[in-house]
């Protein structure tokens, strides 16, 4: 709506009416503001929307998100998220290549929990080829899932609590997060956006010691998780800018598509890992966080209790972690072992026909959802028989997260805005891809 | 001292007695290079690891560099972190006309500095197309290390003790370069 078709301003309250405010959504759940002025001083004041531009660069938007905010004085009327800055066509990329080189595209998507992405990836294809992974390779994506989770929730809270003004929690964060990078680079030689799973299992197996490393971080983890709930939880700084701030309430949650922790901070208790079990969750004894509050500081609060499950799913994982092979063992799919390149020409066939073209998928579409610590990611796959996907959509959570911004802060301040952003949690390579 | 000494006395004398000399363009390059002070441009998953390489363990404040600044107008050098697509592209020019002289672009990781793994129609091939850049880090993402070792390597460059490619000295930045 442009400015031109708003309309007029009601004099006596200073304001736009209250039913042209929100055109889409019911008024009831949103309390009345309060304004300071009596409705003879509003009269006398000439108010008109001022339209005001945030990003693309700037600090609290966690990315290049731009939002254009039509502001009533110190009150949001409107927010008009613009996204595509960070658009890398990621989809179209995917149909050029093959289904073991988009292994490497995927966690590039959200990089901040690129394991999530990678595995929806890599179990839809899975799914497409009928492999077969073995136990093994399943626990140990497990681990790595739930540590990838951490380390995407760890980097939520310290650089949420920056954008609120709490600078201190950042660096203990991030030092949580080195120690999860550490184990990444251990197990695969990367800090970020890995590329470690394979279709059919990993690429190779764990490092010696890795598992007992792991031990070491979950070990001392739920000790930390209680440390940050000791520098923000209680403090009334933050709670006067949390409590009660871009209530979303689970109706309007489930209508606008939200999913995880978004989604069960409004009191929905949908997690895939409960829901639609992959990767053998059902077999591990969880928890899932809910919070029936709705607002910012119950979905701060429940990224925390989700940190101490994940610690509790990897605790368990690592000991379910029996020695056997990590790749499933049909050579149409999986590269042989190198020894076997030397004594066998059959392998060096398959290694030759995996390499220059991949495998060929039945005729098909797939679709597997992934909780990731956004919520659901999936990759529906569209095969044409070919070596290469014809289409991949990829379904992000942050894009889809994001369209509760205008419900949360519509009526709020702009100051809230930051919070609810910050809360949402969007990360932009999700969200524009 | 009185200052007159200064002027009568041989300056090996007082070096010896810990007054040193310098010229102001070498003071001002000195300082300079020791408060790189960078503008958030975190674009994507390098952004992260420029974070990284100020938090505690990396602790980028050793070099002068922590203080990332919202506004580019108080910054030194852009840090251009990740991939840049054709539509930010504008914006990230506007972000760099924006930064007062002198100023300096670091072009970090694989994306930004050749497009990556990324060539097709969304992603600008080479951020020195859009912005002149100073140091290219390779990486993806490249390490805080990398980062670190590029802005030291920056810093070289501002005081005047970099070579280009067929071994000529740069030259340091004008002290009066504003």
């Amino acid at each position: 709506m442009s400015l031109k078709d708003r309309p007029p301003v009601d004099k006596q309250s200073g304001t736009l009416p209250r039913s042209q405010m929100q055109p889409d959504h019911q008024e009831s759940t949103r309390p009345e503001r309060v304004g300071s002025l009596t409705a003879q001083q509003g009269s006398l004041m000439h108010t008109e929307v001022m339209s005001l531009n945030v990003g693309p660069q700037h600090p609290s938007t966690h990315g290049v998100l731009r939002l254009v905010v039509d502001m009533d004085g110190e009150y949001v009327i409107k927010v008009t998220p613009h996204m595509g800055y960070l658009h890398t066509g990621f989809e179209k990329t995917f149909e050029h290549r093959t289904y073991q080189q988009g292994v490497t595209y995927a966690p590039r998507t959200d990089y901040l929990h690129s394991f999530g992405h990678e595995l929806a990836y890599v179990l839809g294809v899975e799914k497409l080829m009928q492999a077969e992974v073995p136990e093994r390779a399943t626990t140990v994506r497990v681990i790595l899932h739930e540590l990838g989770r951490i380390h995407s929730h760890l980097v939520f809270l310290g650089t949420a609590l920056m954008d609120l003004g709490a600078i201190t929690l950042f660096f203990y964060c991030f030092r949580e997060k080195e120690a999860v990078q550490d184990l990444f680079e251990e197990v695969c030689g990367y800090r970020m956006n890995q590329g470690y799973f394979r279709v059919g299992g990993l690429s190779r197996d764990i490092p010696d010691g890795w598992a007992d490393n792991v031990q070491k971080f979950v070990d001392s983890f739920d000790k930390h998780v209680d440390e940050y709930a000791s520098m923000f939880a209680t403090n009334p700084i933050f709670l006067d800018r949390a409590v009660g701030v871009g209530v979303i309430p689970a109706d309007v949650a489930i209508d606008l598509g939200l999913t995880g922790p978004n989604l069960r901070a409004s009191g929905v208790p949908l997690d895939h890992r409960k829901a639609n079990p992959y990767c053998g969750y059902d077999s591990y004894d969880f928890d899932v966080p809910v919070s029936q509050a709705g607002d910012s500081q119950a979905r701060f609060v429940l990224r925390l209790d989700e940190l101490r499950e994940s610690a509790k799913i990897v605790r368990q994982a690592l000991k379910r972690l029996k020695p056997g092979p990590v790749k499933d063992p049909n050579r149409k799919i999986s590269l042989p072992p190198r020894h076997e390149l030397e004594t066998s020409m059959e392998a060096v066939i398959h290694h030759f026909k995996l390499v220059t073209e991949g495998f060929h998928p039945p005729l098909g579409e797939v679709y597997v959802p992934v909780e990731t610590a956004r919520g659901e990611v999936g990759y529906y796959i569209i095969s044409d028989g070919g070596s290469m996907p014809y289409r991949v959509k990829i379904r992000a959570p942050s894009f889809v997260n994001l369209q509760a911004l205008e419900y949360a802060c519509v009526g709020g301040q702009f100051a809230d805005l930051i919070t609810v952003l910050a809360t949402i949690d969007p990360v932009l390579g999700d969200v524009d891809r | 001292m009185p200052l007159k000494e200064l002027f009568e006395r041989d300056w090996q004398e007082l070096e010896s007695e810990g007054i040193l000399f310098s010229s102001l363009e070498k003071l001002v390059a000195w300082g300079r290079s020791n408060s790189l002070w960078p503008a958030t441009f975190g674009l994507a998953c390098c952004a992260i690891e420029m974070m990284s390489a100020t938090d505690g363990r990396n602790d980028l404040a050793r070099f002068g560099s922590e203080v990332f600044r919202a506004s580019p107008r108080q910054a030194d050098v852009m840090i251009v972190a990740g991939r840049l697509s054709k539509k930010m592209a504008p914006i990230m020019r506007r972000v760099y006309d924006q930064m007062p002289d002198p100023k300096w672009v670091i072009s970090m990781g694989a994306c930004a500095s050749s497009g990556g793994m990324f060539n097709n129609y969304a992603v600008v091939q080479n951020v020195d197309s859009v912005v002149p850049v100073d140091i290219f880090v390779p990486g993806c993402p490249p390490r805080p290390e990398a980062l670190i070792f590029a802005v030291m390597q920056l810093q070289k460059k501002v005081r005047g003790e970099a070579f280009d490619q067929l071994g000529n000295q740069l030259p340091m930045v004008d002290a009066w370069t504003r």
